[in-house]
């Protein structure tokens, strides 16, 4: 299975990534050759095997839901690039 | 015997004595960052006045008999970890700015223990890397180097500005962290020993994540037993982590010293992969005679999914990754590029703000996640994982701890390996099985190449069993009497 370049812009457009048009030959290339390289997985026989999702030996835990934090807007904001008062500011989104 | 000689217990125990005083030996490694530095980019930020100033607050704990043996302790702290108030930049543009409000628990933790922070060291950006060639703030340099040539050679990665600053005695310690190899590598590549952890050992809270069901924090070091003081400091439960693991420290440093009589050590016949070369082969060997020698058992075994390590990697990482990083967008933290809208600045700012690798694995992971692919790629890839799980456990009812080389080769040089991805993710063939088990494993130096570049064994234990990785590998350290030194050192 190999990427178009069509699939490769869509791939972007997901990631949220901007592309050039001239980066996307290169792209294309170097994700086809990852891409390559991972088809050897199709060799193993995984029927009735449970996928494996973590590292760690154990349940998951749980605690009360409760408020363990707060109150820290000035550190939450602190990194912000953009804000106004406490809130986040973004470019204009609806009309 | 110059302080830059000292290891962290030999430095440990000559503070408890009052023969020198942490400032002064501070003093001397903010000399040799600020010396080697400009020229080995080992640390993206040093902080030389709060090194310091934990220096002295050190000197007070010491002579108030509350000391531990971290305390008064010059290390690099990788720059993937939180530091408050410190600039963490996890050596990618996107995040140039940020200044963390909060502190990782791990480097926290080294914190109380009295250790002394020097800066925050290089790394491939995002952790993504086998060479540090990926930092957004430029390549770091190994301090070692062939015979008779002044070729730059690459430190490894991810961990290379922690591996190079300990090798050229600009720190003492470092903490680094391991997705796939990122601790063991750099430590081979660099003549450091260094330690991945059990997953779930060391607390990932405030590590800036990269794969989350594969990174863990862990210590390198000039030696076992520093690495054994270190891990003692590092790990332990951690609420703020879902996967921290509930369990008792034990005593890492009582471990390393309690050799290999009557151990079972595993070989597996699927790391004799074809084109292995004559010398790491032999190293292995000689790491075998040397347990041998020491009163172990050695034990073929097989671990017959090894060869889908690294691509079941290529597709569980991304795919971690393009997750975790989907939060720089340009709107709460970092750095942001104005756009026409919403969606074009988040586009501008990531695309500005990554460089290519990190760009490449958050495609491929947004491919392998994507409708319609995610079966055949990422569940699959699952699968695959549990299957090396079930390698391991399988091998570890009947052997104590596994043997392999660390890493295909040694350092290579600045600009090598760069004709495509795959090439480069070659170098964590090794590695990558003991991170998708979850299991420890540690690099020990054991010997140089026919170029004189450090080359090292690794150590694969059982999950939450760290002490015998530290028993063998400190058997192989001994037995190995590794003692030689980069050409570009503190002195």
């Amino acid at each position: 299975m190999s990427l178009t370049s069509e699939a490769v812009r869509r791939i972007a457009k997901l990631a949220r990534i901007r592309v050039d048009d001239a980066e996307i030959a290169v792209l294309q290339t170097e994700l086809n050759a990852i891409l390559g390289y991972v088809e050897q997985l199709n060799e193993v026989d995984v029927e009735g095997v449970e996928p494996l999702s973590g590292g760690a030996q154990m349940a998951m835990r749980l605690r009360e839901d409760v408020v363990t934090d707060g109150e820290i807007a000035e550190q939450i904001l602190a990194n912000a690039p953009d804000r106004s008062g406490n809130f986040f500011a973004v470019p204009k989104v609806v009309e | 015997m110059s302080l830059f000689d000292l290891t962290i217990a030999g430095a440990g125990a000559a503070l408890a004595k009052r023969e020198i005083s942490a400032v002064e030996l501070t003093a001397a490694y903010n000399g040799a960052v600020a010396a080697l530095n400009p020229r080995l980019n080992a640390y993206i930020t040093t902080t030389p006045e709060l090194a310091l100033a934990q220096a002295k607050a050190a000197d007070a704990r010491i002579a108030a008999g509350e000391a531990g043996p971290l305390t008064g302790i010059p290390l690099a702290i990788k720059d993937l970890f939180c530091t408050a108030g410190v600039r963490t930049t996890a050596a990618s543009k996107i995040l140039e700015p940020f200044v963390p409000p909060y502190e990782s628990t791990v480097s926290g933790k080294l914190l109380e223990a009295g250790a002394v922070m020097l800066g925050k060291a290089n790394l491939d950006e995002f952790a993504m890397g086998s060479s540090n060639i990926t930092s957004g703030y430029g390549a770091v340099e190994n301090p070692w180097k062939r015979e008779g040539s002044d070729a730059k050679l690459v430190p490894g990665g991810s961990s290379g500005g922690s591996a190079a600053a300990v090798a050229a005695r600009m720190a003492m310690g470092a903490t680094g962290t391991d997705t796939g190899g990122s601790i063991r590598q750099p430590a081979s590549f660099t003549g450091l020993a260094g330690i991945k952890p059990t997953y779930g050992r060391c607390s990932r809270f405030g590590i800036i994540a990269f794969a989350s069901s594969l990174d863990q924090a862990g210590p390198m070091a000039r030696n076992v037993e520093d690495c054994a003081i270190l891990l003692q400091a590092m790990a332990g439960f951690d609420t703020k982590d879902s996967t921290s693991a509930e369990r008792v420290v034990p005593d890492f440093r009582a471990a390393a010293g309690k050799g290999v009589k009557g151990m079972r050590i595993g070989i597996p016949a699927e790391y004799r992969m074809d084109g292995m070369s004559a010398e790491i082969s032999a190293l292995w060997e000689q790491g075998i005679t040397w347990l041998r020698e020491q009163g172990a058992e050695i034990v073929d075994i097989s671990l017959p999914h090894t060869k889908y390590g690294l691509p079941v990697y290529y597709i569980v990482a991304p795919a971690e990754a393009s997750s975790n990083l989907a939060r720089y967008d340009g709107v709460r933290f970092g750095a942001r590029v104005d756009g026409e809208d919403l969606i074009d600045m988040y586009e501008r700012t990531r695309a500005a703000g990554f460089g290519p690798e990190v760009k490449r694995r958050i495609m491929i992971g947004t491919y392998v996640l994507s409708a319609g692919y995610y079966d055949a790629y990422y569940l699959r890839a699952q699968k695959i994982r549990a299957l090396i799980l079930r390698d391991f456990t399988q091998a570890f009812g009947k052997v104590d701890a596994i043997l392999t080389p660390t890493a295909p080769s040694a350092a290579f040089g600045l600009g090598e390996k760069m004709d495509d991805p795959v090439t480069m993710y070659l170098n964590d063939v090794f590695t990558v099985p003991a991170s998708l088990a979850g299991v420890p494993a540690m690099s020990v130096p054991a010997g140089l190449s026919a170029e004189g570049l450090p080359l090292g064994l690794q150590v694969i234990g059982k999950h939450f069993d760290e002490e015998s990785v530290f028993a063998v590998s400190a058997a192989i350290e001994r037995a190995a009497g590794f003692s030689a030194l980069p050409a570009l050192r503190a002195k």
